[in-house]
Order: structure tokens, then sequence, then C-alpha cells
């Protein structure tokens, strides 16, 4: 138990609590000036997520992209690169996923793999792209993933448009039945929430994530060229190769989560007006959880629970939904300046050191 | 169909379409030249566009045509103080700028929308405002044909908006003000021993650059628009980032650079008249800007030269 409480009472952990706790101070100070009632609201919000087996179930649904952009931030973070295209090679994955789910007949066992395994190729190569134009060329890869999003976004319009999309629609057509990977009978056991096999490979992500980076040798020269790229190269490793093979990865997370909202989830692809945004959530869950996989799965988790419960505060306490990105902005931005979470840490870490342990 | 009178349309449009670019690049040039990466400049034009529109709905009635003045002076304000907060995280508490950006990005679009719904009681959007920017007509010269519709005819912000660069091209490289600005990005530390207050400088930056951006932003509501709802910006506030990049952290550059993406958006109506996109479809002239913002990075279409302390915290006593 001790254990557990020293986990808990490290500054890895205590800082993004800290943010999370400010966070919903933040939102509640915002929720006070609106003219609304902050614990109510915040107990609508918890009622709707635990209130029904349907809406728990499509939390879980809404937890699982997250996780998989989580992954694609965390991944490229650990080797010194910000992947802040996690939106687009999201799209991509989508994309891909829709074009092999529409275009083949093929046996179920052989055809929702496939249709995986092309968002996540798709997902992998659009990350490569940015890390191709880092190591190749120096460029910033803040922004060419800035750029690459909005390219993602209206090139995946266009290839739906153009062969995916029946005249006069604004959506593609269905995916066939032997590309779904919906779960039948736990779908039925949440009063048929969307739940799918996304999640489950959402996890074995994670582990993956944490194996191929702790455990593997790939994996110490991806994590020693995100500490210190020059002492590698003298090291002998070769720094730009594996720039680009983070980025692959990372966009493969990515590419798998979109493929996963499709074929689990949507079972067609729409027109985009805008950026879905999972990408952008991706980012504030990868830095909640510190870039670590078990982290990343945690910050999903309240993420996914925030944003779904949102409409619960609409209907149980009228507040706008919107509110909740305020409270995951704030979230983000004292995760970034945790200089000043500190102020707020320190005294607790203070009173600790005199109790005398 | 008279070629005088598409191509004259055209240059109007683009001016038209320019202008929320060519301030918040600006803007961005500020923050940048500094020291103090920006990529919050859409949250900043978004901030800008909702509180230009909120003011304005507030004094349409009774001051009619002065409303959108005193909307456009709120939004500067409300923008310098909206990126307040970055210049405190990456100045004072040496946060990650881009993710300090990233929080900002998210708060304003969340921040303004809520606040919306609030003020017209649960509506994503306000009223459509009765009372925005007129174009105004420089006398005589918007008589000369074509020309004059073209140039001479604009809205009062695209007239601020170029007098803006010419202002900021002489502050930056003609004041002493300027100079320090620049030595702060690229080399803060000699800076600092010639007793330039590297913070200070840096927070200055930051806090023009919210204003900047926010008129930028207001452009959009006060003139194109007329109302503030979650998609008025939408994405321009990247490509003014992109239009700095472009443009090589220069006021005149970046000028250029949000007129080209302003051709690019202007042309978009102008292949739908045609009924061009039979053979270039506009996704892919959505998409021009930002491809060419990648090859451009690359150096396929020349260099692109940031400042050299551009996002690197100052320690006070560092190298």
């Amino acid at each position: 138990m001790n254990r557990v409480i020293a986990v808990f009472t490290k500054e890895s952990f205590l800082v993004p609590l800290v943010a999370i706790i400010l966070g919903l101070l933040t939102g509640a100070i915002a929720m006070l000036a609106g003219g609304f009632n902050p614990i109510k609201a915040y107990m609508a919000l918890l009622e709707k997520v635990f209130g029904s087996a349907y809406n728990f179930g499509e939390t879980i649904r809404q937890i699982t992209p997250l996780i998989f952009t989580g992954l694609a931030v965390a991944f490229a973070f650990r080797t010194g690169l910000f992947n802040i295209g996690a939106e687009g090679q999201f799209i991509v994955g989508m994309i891909a996923s829709t074009a092999v789910g529409v275009s083949f007949d093929l046996p179920a066992y052989i055809h929702a793999p496939l249709a995986v395994i092309a968002g996540a190729v798709a997902g992998g190569l659009w990350g490569s792209i940015a890390g191709y134009l880092k190591a190749a060329r120096g460029v910033n890869e803040v922004i060419t993933s800035i750029m690459l999003n909005w390219v993602a976004l209206y090139l995946a319009n266009w290839v739906m448009n153009a062969f995916f999309v029946p005249a006069g629609q604004q959506r593609s057509e269905m995916i066939h039945d032997s590309a779904v990977i919906t779960i039948g009978w736990l779908s039925t056991m949440f009063d048929s929430a969307r739940l799918h096999w996304g999640t489950l490979i959402a996890v074995l992500a994670a582990i993956f994530f944490y194996v191929i980076l702790w455990k593997t040798k790939s994996g110490y020269e991806l994590r020693a060229v995100g500490l210190n790229p020059h002492a590698s190269e003298y090291a002998g490793m070769n720094v730009n190769r594996n720039v680009v093979k983070a980025m692959f990865i990372g966009g493969m997370f990515a590419g798998i989560g979109g493929a996963c909202e499709i074929l689990g989830v949507f079972h067609y692809q729409a027109i985009m007006t805008a950026q879905p945004g999972y990408g952008f959530d991706g980012i504030a869950v990868a830095l909640i959880g510190g870039n670590t996989p078990l982290g990343v799965v945690l910050g999903a988790i309240l993420f996914g629970i925030l944003t779904f419960g949102a409409a619960g505060m609409k209907f149980g306490a009228g507040v706008p939904v919107e509110l909740i990105r305020v409270v995951i902005a704030s979230v983000i931005f004292f995760v970034a300046a945790h200089g000043i979470v500190k102020i707020f840490v320190k005294p607790i870490m203070k009173k600790k050191k005199e109790g005398g342990n | 169909m008279d070629w005088g009178i598409i191509l004259s349309n055209l240059v109007h449009d683009t001016i038209v379409f320019s202008t929320a670019l060519i301030f918040a690049s600006l803007g961005g040039l500020y923050s940048e030249r500094s020291g103090v990466v920006n990529i919050a400049l859409e949250g900043m034009m978004i901030i800008g566009a909702f509180t230009g529109a909120v003011i304005t709905y507030a004094f349409q009635d009774s001051l009619a045509g002065g409303a959108p003045w005193i909307g456009f002076l709120a939004a500067g304000i409300a923008g310098a103080i909206f990126a307040l907060p970055h210049a405190v995280a990456s100045v004072t508490f040496k946060a990650d700028q881009t993710v300090s950006g990233v929080a900002l990005n998210f708060l304003a679009a969340g921040l303004s929308v809520y606040l919306t719904k609030i003020i017209f009681n649960g509506a994503g959007q306000t009223t459509t405002l009765s009372s925005v920017f007129g174009k105004w007509s420089i006398p005589y010269l918007h008589d000369i044909p074509y020309l004059g519709h073209a140039i001479f005819e604009a809205y009062p912000t695209s007239f601020l908006a170029f007098i803006m660069v010419f202002f900021t091209w002489y502050l930056i490289f003609k004041t002493p003000f300027g100079l320090r600005l620049r030595a702060v990005g690229e080399h803060p530390r000699a800076a600092d021993t010639v007793g330039i207050n590297v913070k200070k400088m840096r927070y200055m930056a930051v806090m023009i650059s919210g204003s900047l951006a926010a008129w930028g932003g207001a452009t959009i509501s006060l003139t194109t628009t007329s109302n503030f709802s979650h998609n008025t910006v939408s994405g321009q506030g990247f490509i003014a980032i992109a239009a700095l990049i472009f443009g090589k952290w220069h006021p005149a550059g970046a000028m250029g650079a949000a007129l080209f993406f302003g051709v690019a958006q202007a042309i978009k109506s102008l292949v739908q008249i045609f009924g061009l996109t039979k053979y270039v479809p506009t996704e892919f002239i959505f998409m021009l800007p930002y491809v060419l913002t990648i090859l451009v990075m690359a150096g396929l279409v020349g260099r692109s030269n940031a400042p050299a302390a551009l996002g690197k915290p100052y320690e006070t006593g560092s190298r």
C-alpha cells in the first residue's frame, strides 16, 4: 500500500494530478461566471457517464481513439519529436480503411484485419512525411505536421468525393459487413452501445509501445536519439533513420485509431467540413500521461469521460458542452507550465518531508 | 465576358480575403522575432472575432456606424489580455511554447462558443450584426476604370492593414525598439549583456502579437461574415503562420504571402463561376497554401531562416 502511495506522490504523478484539479477549478469558475452551479454540473457529468449501461459503453467507445492518438503523440515525443500531426494521420487512416472496406469482397477474417492494416500503413506513411522532411532537410516537424493535417483533410474529402461518395450524398457507401469490427455480443450487453475490437487493439498498442521502447534494442536507440541526438550520433546510431521510424510508428498508432472509428463505430466515412479533433485531444492525453503508455491510457480515460459526460452537463445543469474544452485547455496549459503547478505542489511536498519519512 | 471586370473583381476579393491574414501574420512576426513561437494565432484570431462581434452588438443600437470601431478596438485589447497567459507560461515559467500555444487554441475555441451561448440564450452564434464596416472609396481614385474598384474601394480594415505593414517594417528595422526586439530573438544573451530586458521585450511582443491577431479575427466578423460562430476563423490562424514563414519573418514578405493566400481564396469562387471544378477539384485549391508552405520549408522554393533563438526560453546567465 505504501508503495502505491509513493507512486502517486511522486512528482511525475503529482504534477498532472494538480493540473487536472486546477483545470476542473478553472471550469468551475467559468461556470460560476456564467451563472451555473458547478457542483451540480460535475455531478451531472458523472451521472451521464456511469448512469446507464449504454452510456458507459459509449464512453468506452469515446476513450478508444484517444488512446491511439495519445500513443501517436507520446511515441514521437519519446524520440524528441513533437507530433502535432496525429489529426492528419488519423484522417488518412480513416480513408484508407474506408477504401479497403468498400472496395473489396473478402472473407471477414482477411477483410477486417486488412482494413485495419491499411489504416496503420497509411497513417504511418503520412507521419513519416514529416519525419522525412525533418531528417533530410531539417524542417521543424511542428509546422509541417500542422500543414499536413489540413492537406489530409482536403485530400480525404477529394478521395471520398471522387471514388466513394454516391452523387449528391455527403458520406461514403457503407463498408462491407466482412470489414466491420463491431463486437455484437458485447454491444448487446451494453444496450447496443457501439463497442468494437478497436478497444482491445488500443490496449495491445499500449503494451506494444512499452515493449518496443523499453525491451528492444531498436527502442533503446529511439529513446537515446530522443534524449540526446548528438551523443547518439557519436555512438554510431543513425539519427535520421530513427526520426523517420519514430514518426512512422507514431503515425501508425493514429492511423489504426482512424481505421477503428470507421470499421467499429460509423461503418462509413462522411465528408468533413472541419478537423474531427481526435489528434488534438491526443496531444492533451499524451501530455497528461507524461508520455508513458500507462499514463496515456489513464489520460484517455479522463478525457473520454469529460468529453462524453459534457452532454450530461448540458442536460442536467444547462451548461453548454463547450465548457469542457475550457477545462481541457486549462489542464494542457497547467501541464505545459508546470512551473505554475509546482508553486501549488511545493507546500505538499514540504509537509511530507517534515513528516519525517 | 469582360476580362477587365473579372480581373478587377479578383484583385478586390484578394484584398478582402488577405486583410485578416496580414494582421495575423504581422502579429506572429512580433512574437517570433522576439523568440517566442506563436502557434496560438488561430486562438487569438478567434478571441478577436468573438470580442469584435459581441462588443459591436452591444453598441450597435446606440452608436450605429461607430459601433464596429468600438468592437474593433475592444478586440485588440481582448487579444492582448488573452495572449498574456502565453507570455507568462513561455517567458516566466519557460514552458514548451508549442504546447502552451496549443492550449490557448483549445481555450479560445471552447471559451468563445461557451460565452456566445450564454450571451445569446443558447445559440451557437451571434445574431447578424446590423452595423458592420462599410467599404470606403478613395475620392477620385476610385473612379479610375477597373483599377478603382480593384484597390481604391475597400473596407477600412484593409487600408489599416497595409498601413500596419509599413509601420511594422519601420518599427522593426528603423527604430531602437525594433533593434532590441530582433536582438532578443536572435541572441538573448548578448541582448541581456548590453542591458536589454529580455523578459520585458518578450512580454510586450507576445501581447502586441495578440492584439494584431485579434484584429485579424475581428476583420472577419466585422466585414465578411457579419457575425461570430465556431467556424468564423476556421484555420486562418494557421495560414497566417504559413504566411509568416513563407514571408521569411519580414513584414513585406508576410504581406506578400498573405496576398498570395488571399488570391488562392479569391480564385476559389472564380473557379466555381467558370465551372473549372471539372478540371481542378476545389479540394486541391484549398490544399494549395499548405502544400506550398511545406515546399517552402523543405527549401524547394527558397530558404526560410527563422530567428535564431526561436522557441528557446531564456535563462538569465545562460549562453
